[in-house]
């Protein structure tokens, strides 16, 4: 390190020092102030889960309703437990994630395999860009789209149907064509995305590697199973431990926007987080929100810490922390 | 020179798949691709087609009748969704603007090896991607304390921060500045902010532009912060007025300059199904247009976002 650098220390002492640190600290003080109110301070709204959530009248502040309000103990979380609906949303949310976490693994390092493979760069860039387009989208706009097929009366499909003399499915009545919606319209998505993550990867390997693997007579299968997947495992661990975090969070945009908020199809459209949001808004019920919540957030934070530690016993190297 | 190429091509097409094979990857990507690109054409298609074909054979890929009505009636009612128009605009604006700023401000300043508290910062930024209050809690503080509902604040403050595009600022700072940049401005006597916005924001122009797009994107798409906190249709973003045009489609004439017994008047021509085409529409083609243009800063941004988160 330059020798000036040293001797201007010594001379100005500590508070050259002084000064950086609080310049830096007024740096990062915007964003340590909003980080504070919006996400530490909610933190402590958590006890509301454990209360029964009334409103002060005399003078009402959500401090005053939560210090006023009648501590329950667990009981909130009993009702979730209880109700018959809760078993469902807990199922959908879990098996769609599961689902959705396996689907989207294959078809996009399918795809992204695929896209490297194919030798003229402006065909490959093109199916890169119309992939990738539904990721920019709404989930809102991406109702619309579903609503132009599906649409009781009007919609493409209905009308298919009808011409061909079949019984017409009431679409937004029926519960059972859903998962396979919903989990189509997820890959239509979100596929693209992780299809150029994978690719990005791809690109990065040494194709020196590749030559040799084909000198030494290996067919391009084999290439792909012992040098193109080890490769991406790393980064299929890495997104692997994120989305099994996610376990317990759906996509709100997509179960809330697509069915249209369709009663009928609660049965398999229903996931902890519309549950969480009709339970904070519509009937009000802030405690069980607050416990629906808060279980969400513990579960996700065990799988989290679980898959990483399991990654990590078992190759070091990929885990995430 | 020359020469090398081709061989380098032969060599590269000697270890590629066979040609069957190649057509067969095109035409399941083209498939996927149709797929994904179709169903806005589809909506497209609808939006111009006149109520009489979409009543007589349904949505259709092939109207009997082509019509401009539903885009003259968004001109004719348009109050609500100029408003929204300019909602929408605005918020992505201002929101990008500040959220950007924000954060340079704190990834640099996470950046810097040298700052005495970086490894608190980081954790007590990162801590909020794994942990947090809940959807209720927030809800409640968001509108109960900070005073965040029926104002533009209310759209814009709870989207400022996401640590992800923190993430992404400070790799690529870390990727792009050296130290010894810093240290030799700071014995010019550059004071922090100097350096920062003299030296370091100029060379960092990609990385802030990814940050600058995703946080654009996220919020002209974002619809459930207006639904939260949002119940004066002025401040509707034009995500939210779509929201709400699936259950009321007379939402616009509700709300536009008509009055009295106009309205009921006009909902009973309203071109409803085309109508609400038609907003599908003008939502999306401005990022439609602009897309293609900024997906490289998006990839390379979600590329970093993910390998390092």
């Amino acid at each position: 390190m330059p020798k000036p650098m040293v001797t201007k220390k010594a001379i100005s002492g500590g508070f050259a020092t002084k000064k950086k640190t609080i310049l830096l600290l007024t740096m990062v003080a915007p964003g340590a102030i909003w980080l504070l109110l919006l996400r530490y301070l909610p933190m402590f709204g958590i006890v509301i889960a454990f209360k029964d959530y009334k409103i002060y009248t005399k003078d009402p502040s959500l401090i005053n309703n939560i210090i006023h309000s009648k501590g329950v103990g667990l009981k909130n979380f009993e009702f979730i437990f209880t109700t018959s609906d809760s078993w469902k949303m807990i199922r959908n949310t879990i098996g769609y994630n599961a689902l959705w976490i396996l689907l989207g693994l294959i078809v996009s390092v399918a795809f992204a395999i695929m896209l490297s493979e194919i030798t003229n760069k402006f065909v490959a860039k093109l199916h890169q860009t119309l992939m990738f387009f539904p990721y920019f989208l709404s989930w809102v706009v991406a109702s619309y789209f579903v609503l132009a097929f599906l649409d009781p009366t009007r919609g493409l499909l209905v009308h298919l149907q009808e011409s061909w003399g079949m019984d017409v499915t009431n679409w937004y009545n029926d519960n059972k064509p859903w998962p396979v919606i919903l989990t189509m319209a997820n890959l239509w998505k979100n596929v693209g995305y992780s299809t150029i993550l994978y690719l990005a990867a791809i690109t990065g390997i040494d194709t020196s590697q590749y030559e040799a693997a084909s000198i030494d007579g290996a067919s391009k299968w084999q290439q792909i199973i012992y040098v193109t997947i080890p490769h991406l495992k790393p980064m299929i661990i890495i997104l692997f431990i994120m989305n099994v975090g996610k376990i317990f969070n759906a996509d709100f945009g997509l179960f809330w926007s697509v069915p249209m908020n369709s009663g009928p199809l609660f049965p398999t459209t229903q996931v902890i987080d519309t549950y969480v949001y009709r339970a904070l808004m519509a009937t009000n019920n802030v405690g069980m929100s607050t416990a629906a919540g808060l279980i969400q957030n513990i579960v996700g934070f065990i799988c989290l810490m679980g898959a990483n530690s399991i990654v990590r016993r078992v190759d070091e190297e990929s885990s995430l922390f | 020179m020359k020469e090398y190429v081709t061989t380098r091509r032969r060599s590269a097409r000697l270890n590629s798949v066979s040609l069957p094979v190649e057509i067969i990857i095109n035409i399941i990507l083209g498939l996927f691709c149709l797929i994904c690109v179709i169903p806005f054409i589809f909506v497209a298609i609808i939006s111009f087609s006149s109520e009489n074909s979409i009543r007589e054979i349904g949505f259709s890929f092939q109207p009997v009748e082509w019509s401009l009505e539903a885009y003259q009636y968004v001109l004719d009612l348009g109050d609500q969704l100029w408003r929204s128009y300019f909602n929408s605009f605005f918020i992505t604006i201002v929101g990008t603007s500040i959220s950007v700023l924000i954060c340079i401000l704190f990834s640099y300043a996470l950046f810097r090896k040298d700052f005495k508290y970086r490894k608190f910062f980081t954790f007590f930024c990162f801590f909020t991607m794994m942990f947090g209050g809940g959807l209720a809690p927030t809800y409640m503080v968001c509108k109960n304390m900070l005073g965040l509902s029926d104002n533009y604040a209310a759209l814009i403050v709870p989207m400022l921060i996401n640590p992800f595009n923190i993430i992404i600022m400070r790799t690529f700072f870390q990727s792009t500045v050296p130290t010894e940049l810093i240290e030799a401005a700071s014995i010019d006597g550059s004071g922090e902010y100097n350096t920062l916005f003299r030296i370091i924001v100029p060379i960092s122009k990609p990385g802030i532009a990814t940050v600058a797009l995703l946080n654009a994107l996220a919020f002209w798409n974002e619809w459930f912060i207006a639904m939260l906190y949002v119940r004066d249709a002025k401040y509707f973003p034009l995500q939210y007025l779509l929201m709400k045009m699936q259950n009321q489609v007379d939402f616009l004439v509700r709300n536009s300059s008509v009055i009295g017994a106009e309205v009921t008047k006009i909902i009973g021509t309203l071109p409803q199904e085309s109508l609400r085409m038609a907003l599908v529409v003008l939502i999306v083609v401005p990022i439609a247009f602009a897309y293609p243009f900024f997906q490289r800063y998006i990839i390379s941004g979600l590329t970093i976002g993910s390998v390092k988160g």
